[in-house]
């Protein structure tokens, strides 16, 4: 499998990373370099194999239903870029 | 005073028990050095201020605890309160958190002082600190006869560059897939990574977060073992942290290999090897035999999937992980003129990513995105299972495993342009870091261009005494005291 200039677009539009057309030609030839080395996994027999989920095999932990933080609005916005009246403020949302 | 610099961690804290010096003279004497070695752009930002608050708090009797007084530099992935906090990225520069992260926070407990945040490579996404968006960290080594400027290593290369020229008594560091190993090994010093869930990540800024493991950097493995029964141990906040006793590694350290197997990886015996690596890694299987230990040989199949494996895995976390970068809640905004919301995201987000930082959000998009996904993404998590049944099934013959570190000694800035040429250089560490293995670097010699070279040891899952015992025994035997 290899991606070309458009593949490239839409992986950057789902990762919200603007690209301009100058940027497009070298992600393409380097997204295809690392896609083409990572194929040999493909030639790995990994029938009846689980795949990984936790490196040290555990059970969730449980804890009591009750709120353990808050009230720490200032915290939360001191470093915001835009925040007004207590709250995160971005460019508007809805027209 | 520049002498006490020079003093190991260990003999820093018998000297303020003792009180030869006082914490203050301690933490003055890294200040001076610190300043004196700004060329090496080991630091992101220094605290003095701090550091002489906290070593005077010491000196008064205020603080206490088993690392008392002595100063160290924390790696800029670790919230550390009050103090910018960036993980090498332009997205981040100017964020001051607002609370301290779980290893820190152990640290101080126990009476550390904190020199600064060291540089790093963005993200801790590469092996050479060239990424940093704070410019790159450079080696205080240099090769013989040369005066070319040498990368210290990555991610973790101002942790490794400062403790190597003695701008901090030890370091915190950080390992997804080589990060503290590698680095150790280009500067000549020790550092270790525990078993995955040993330390807490709560605090340390994500990158991929069933590798990500904290740990010391220091000149000694005795230093090693002291910071790191500090930096671990059970933390609610993290749903991955063990609850489990941390050991006191630094008292249960003998050095003894006696009746220890030592496992030798076939597969690790790669084609075209530096016969300067192969002959030290040798060298380091007969200093174990001359130490009591069995060697034996063992087999790890799946070694050469391990990298291709990594490099599907980390991308994939990291771009979950970094989409919380997006210009709202905390780092850096840019709002195109007349753009609205997803215009503001995608343009932060290209002005606050590094290249390599990019590449790696998008491999891990595409290898997680609809149609791909089981071809990648799954496919490397069966791979992973079998490179980590690899090691059960070699700790069956064998206590721990002797590799070398790195493939290379440390190389030149820009040597390493293609990012596929960079990712060959984690061979070593990357497949201990897929099993989430105990793993540390120790100094073990020098190269024929007198450049420091390490040997790791990797162990069994929680066997970090397994793993200091052995970099101990290699420490002693190999009696490394070159410095830069």
């Amino acid at each position: 499998m290899s991606v070309d200039s458009q593949t490239v677009r839409k992986i950057a539009r789902l990762a919200r990373i603007a690209v301009t057309d100058d940027e497009v030609p070298g992600l393409v030839e380097q997204l295809n370099g690392i896609l083409g080395w990572v194929e040999q996994l493909g030639e790995v027999d990994t029938k009846g194999v689980e795949p990984m989920a936790s490196v040290m095999p555990g059970n969730m932990r449980w804890r009591e239903d009750v709120v353990t933080d808050g009230g720490i609005q200032d915290k939360v916005l001191a470093n915001a870029p835009d925040a007004a009246s207590g709250f995160f403020a971005v460019p508007k949302v809805i027209e | 005073m520049s002498a006490l610099t020079d003093l190991s961690l260990a003999e820093m804290k018998a000297g303020l028990d003792a009180r030869q010096f006082s914490a203050v003279e301690l933490a003055q004497a890294h200040l001076d050095a610190m300043a004196a070695n700004r060329h090496l752009n080991a630091y992101i930002v220094e605290t003095p201020e701090l550091a002489l608050t906290q070593a005077k708090a010491v000196d008064d009797g205020a603080r206490g605890g088993p690392l008392a007084g002595i100063p160290l530099g924390i790696k800029d992935l670790f919230a550390v309160e009050g103090v910018q906090t960036t993980a090498g990225s332009n997205i981040l520069k100017g964020f001051v958190p607002r609370y301290e992260s779980s290893v820190t926070a152990n640290l101080l407990r126990d009476g550390a002082v904190f020199l600064g945040k060291l540089n790093m490579d963005e993200f801790a996404m590469g092996s050479s600190n060239e990424t940093s968006a704070f410019g790159r960290v450079i080696s205080p080594w240099k090769a013989k006869g040369s005066d070319a400027e040498l990368v210290p290593g990555g991610s973790s290369g101002g942790s490794a560059a400062a403790v190597s020229a003695r701008l901090c008594a030890g370091a915190t560091g950080t390992d997804t897939g080589g990060s503290i190993r590698q680095p150790a090994a280009f500067v000549g010093i020790a550092g270790i990574k525990p078993t995955y869930g040993r330390a807490s990540r709560w605090g340390t800024i994500a990158f991929a977060s069933s590798l990500d493991q904290a740990g010391p950097m220091a000149r000694t493995v005795t230093d090693c073992a002291l910071m790191l029964t500090s930096m671990c141990g059970f933390d609610a906040k993290d749903s991955t942290s063990l609850d489990i006793p941390v050991p006191d590694y630094a008292a249960g350290l003998t050095g003894s290999m006696k009746g220890k197997r030592v496992g030798i990886p076939a597969e690790y015996r790669l084609d075209g090897m530096d016969p300067e690596i192969a002959a030290l890694w040798d060298q380091g299987i007969a200093w174990l035999k001359a130490e009591g230990a069995e060697i034996v040989s063992v087999s790890l199949p799946h070694t050469k999937y391990a990298l291709p494996t990594y490099y599907i895995v980390a991308p994939a976390e990291a771009s979950s992980n970094l989409a919380r970068y997006d210009g709202v809640r905390y780092g850096n905004r840019v709002t195109p003129a007349g753009g609205n919301v997803h215009d503001m995201y995608a343009a932060t987000r290209a002005a606050g990513f590094g290249k390599e930082v990019k590449r790696r959000i998008m491999i891990g998009t595409y290898v997680l995105s609809a149609g791909f996904y089981d071809a990648y993404y799954t496919q490397a998590q069966k791979v992973r299972a079998l490179i980590a049944r690899d090691f059960e099934a070699a700790f069956e013959k064998c206590d721990v495993l002797l590799t070398p570190t790195a493939p290379s000694p440390a190389f030149a800035f820009g040597a390493k342009a293609d990012p596929l040429a960079m990712y060959l250089n984690d061979v070593f560490t990357v497949p201990a870091s897929l099993a989430g293995l105990p793993a540390m670097s120790v100094p073990a010699g020098l190269s024929a261009s007198g450049l420091p070279l390490g040997l790791q040891i990797i162990g069994r899952p929680l066997d970090e005494m397994g793993v200091l015992d052995a970099g101990l025994a290699i420490e002693r035997a190999a009696g490394f005291s070159a410095r830069p």
